[in-house]
């Protein structure tokens, strides 16, 4: 076959298992909040209401799609059409697998393979933020431009500590594709295992820039009405939230690469081993591959389940702890995770930033025992 | 005053560091919720499930007949006099001769109206009744209705018919079955 067009069924494949992933992402969600609170979730349409997404998006078709009087109409559609294409856009250098082998050619499981992977992947996540900004100021609502004015400081506040966590890891791997990055812990050598600290940064981060709670604080309600989408009706509020979902799953799927060895899994070589021995060279490989999609798969669903979890367990923050949070607290922490991952380098000890994790935790520990709250009279009798 | 056992004392001295890195309160947080996931619902799927009703449920009202099938009610109008909403009304006339096996006593109810909208389904008219005639059934709903012509409840509405009984606390007032 032409790799031109294996290249184009890769990336037609990829699109289209992201979309379905955000599809039922919606239905997750909501049975995820339903089980968390201690009921069922929807289970109307369809078996376990599996049907439910095609029935919202159906309701979202034939809802009246209104644009305000005041707001600039072109911009007014433009904005979810760029959070929609940014969002789709990030999970194309993402290795879901290692290589097919068809004929002569040997396939990447990838849509596009480039050197400069994690690079791109924060330039495409770093626009997203303009779908929503463009969105709260096309609306003409100041509550509008609130939320948007939010999401955009606080992604911009944010990916700064994004950046910085990663930089541990491209010091560790030496390289900015993705794919070197998920070769390198190839063998259980798991980043997370020698980068809590970046981590559990990146982690926040993330959550963050998928707008997710407990960094909402673009839609909150609340304060602001609905955020940047409240002139949004019909599918164009579709899209928003559903580049939220397509977001979410984009960064699981990074999240699972940088940090979770990606398709890599315990005890891989001998499984492709058994395989290659009994099946032959290239049916051996391509069901190995196979095996290993699928575990990059469960790490990507398992991701996009903790962020419906967090979110039914953490309250939204405030604008100013967000703030504190981002500039006081993570970008410190993550100047501090490289420097002693880069010592680390140095002196050729993996494990130096786990010293980072230890004096916190010494610290944490000496403050706790020093200041032992005062007793607490009871308030009322 | 103390209502339950799990009122928290509010603390408001400055957090600790390991309060402030949030991490361990997080975790038991998610801890909290990952238990609520596998925990048995509370949901009753309605259509398909019904909760029994509680044995002191209120329902719709029924005039009872008696084994004979006669009409109990010999209008009184004690039950209208105890009806704290005035829900009910009514018009008595005699009972003429050969219609022995329709109603039970010499006067009878010849009109007998119950107000749905005013009605609170507080059962007074059933404790006031001498005759054990009107009863709120233990498992009927009053039914819904849309329109104020379909909430005034005639004797075609409440009597209840002989080949489909109501079943309701009679016993307990009467020791009759039904
Ligand atoms: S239940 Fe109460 S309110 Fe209703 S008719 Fe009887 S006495 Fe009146
Ligand atoms: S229902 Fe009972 S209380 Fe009411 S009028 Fe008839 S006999 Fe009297």
């Amino acid at each position: 076959m032409d790799p031109l067009i294996v290249n184009a069924l890769i990336i037609l494949s990829i699109f289209g298992i992201t979309l379905l992933i955000a599809t039922y992402s919606t239905w997750a969600e909501r049975k995820v909040a339903g089980y968390i609170q201690d009921r069922l979730g929807p289970n109307r349409a369809g078996w376990g209401g599996l049907m439910q997404p095609l029935a919202d998006a159906g309701k979202m078709f034939f809802k009246e799609d209104f644009i305000p009087a005041h707001a600039n109409k072109w911009l007014f559609i433009f904005g979810p059409s760029l959070a929609m294409l940014t969002a789709c856009m990030a999970s194309a250098v993402i290795p879901f697998g290692d290589s097919f082998i068809v004929g002569e050619n040997i396939v990447l499981v990838q849509a596009i393979e480039v050197n400069i992977g994690i690079l791109y992947v924060f330039g495409v996540v770093s626009l997203g933020v303009y779908g929503l900004m463009i969105g709260g100021w096309a609306s003409n609502n100041k509550f509008s431009l609130l939320g948007a004015v939010r999401a955009a400081s606080q992604n911009i506040s944010y990916e700064l500590a994004m950046g910085l966590s990663i930089i541990a890891i491209i010091l560790m791997s030496g390289s900015l594709s993705l794919r070197t990055i998920v070769e390198g812990q190839h063998g259980g050598n798991w980043n997370i295992l020698y980068q809590p600290l970046g981590f559990i940064i990146f982690l926040t981060c993330a959550f963050a820039e998928c707008n997710r709670t407990p960094f909402d604080l673009p839609e909150c309600e609340t304060e602001l009405i609905g955020g940047y989408h409240t002139e949004y009706s019909s599918m164009k509020l579709g899209f928003y939230l559903f580049a939220e979902y397509i977001n979410m799953f984009a960064s699981s799927a990074v999240t699972a690469c940088l940090f979770f060895g990606g398709f890599n899994y315990p005890g891989m070589d001998a499984v492709q081993n058994q395989l290659i021995s009994s099946l032959g060279e290239a049916t051996g490989h391509n069901i190995a591959t196979a095996i290993g999609i699928a575990v990059m798969f469960a790490k990507i669903l398992f991701g996009i389940f903790f962020f419906m979890w967090v979110r039914w367990t953490l309250p939204r923050f405030r604008y100013d702890q967000l703030m504190n949070l981002g500039w006081k607290g993570l970008i410190p922490a993550a100047i501090l995770n490289v420097i002693l991952t880069g010592a680390g380098i140095l002196l050729e000890m993996r494990w130096l930033s786990w010293v980072a994790v230890l004096i916190v935790i010494a610290i944490a520990v000496i403050q706790a025992s020093a200041s032992q709250k005062k007793e607490l009279r009871a308030q009322r009798a | 005053m103390k209502l339950t056992n799990r009122a928290k004392q509010i603390d408001n001295s400055p957090m600790t560091v390991a309060e402030r890195l949030y991490i361990p309160a997080i975790a038991t947080g998610l801890g909290i919720t990952i238990k609520h996931f596998f925990k048995k619902k509370a949901t009753i799927n309605y259509p398909e499930e019904q909760r029994p009703f509680s044995s002191i449920f209120r329902g719709l009202h029924v005039l009872k007949r008696d084994e004979q099938g006669r009409e109990r009610c010999t209008a009184c109008g004690l039950c209208a006099v105890a009806c704290p909403a005035e829900a009910i009304s009514m018009t008595a006339a005699e009972r003429k001769p050969g219609e022995e096996k329709l109603y039970r006593e010499e006067k009878y109810a010849a009109v007998y109206e119950i107000n749905m909208l005013r009605c609170i389904f507080c059962g007074l008219c059933e404790e006031a009744c001498p005759k054990a005639a009107i009863f709120l059934q233990p498992d009927k709903i009053a039914p819904a209705f849309v329109d104020r012509e379909q909430v005034i409840f005639g004797k075609d509405r409440l009597v209840e018919k002989m080949d489909d009984r109501a079943t309701t606390g009679i016993q307990k007032y009467t020791g009759v079955k039904s």
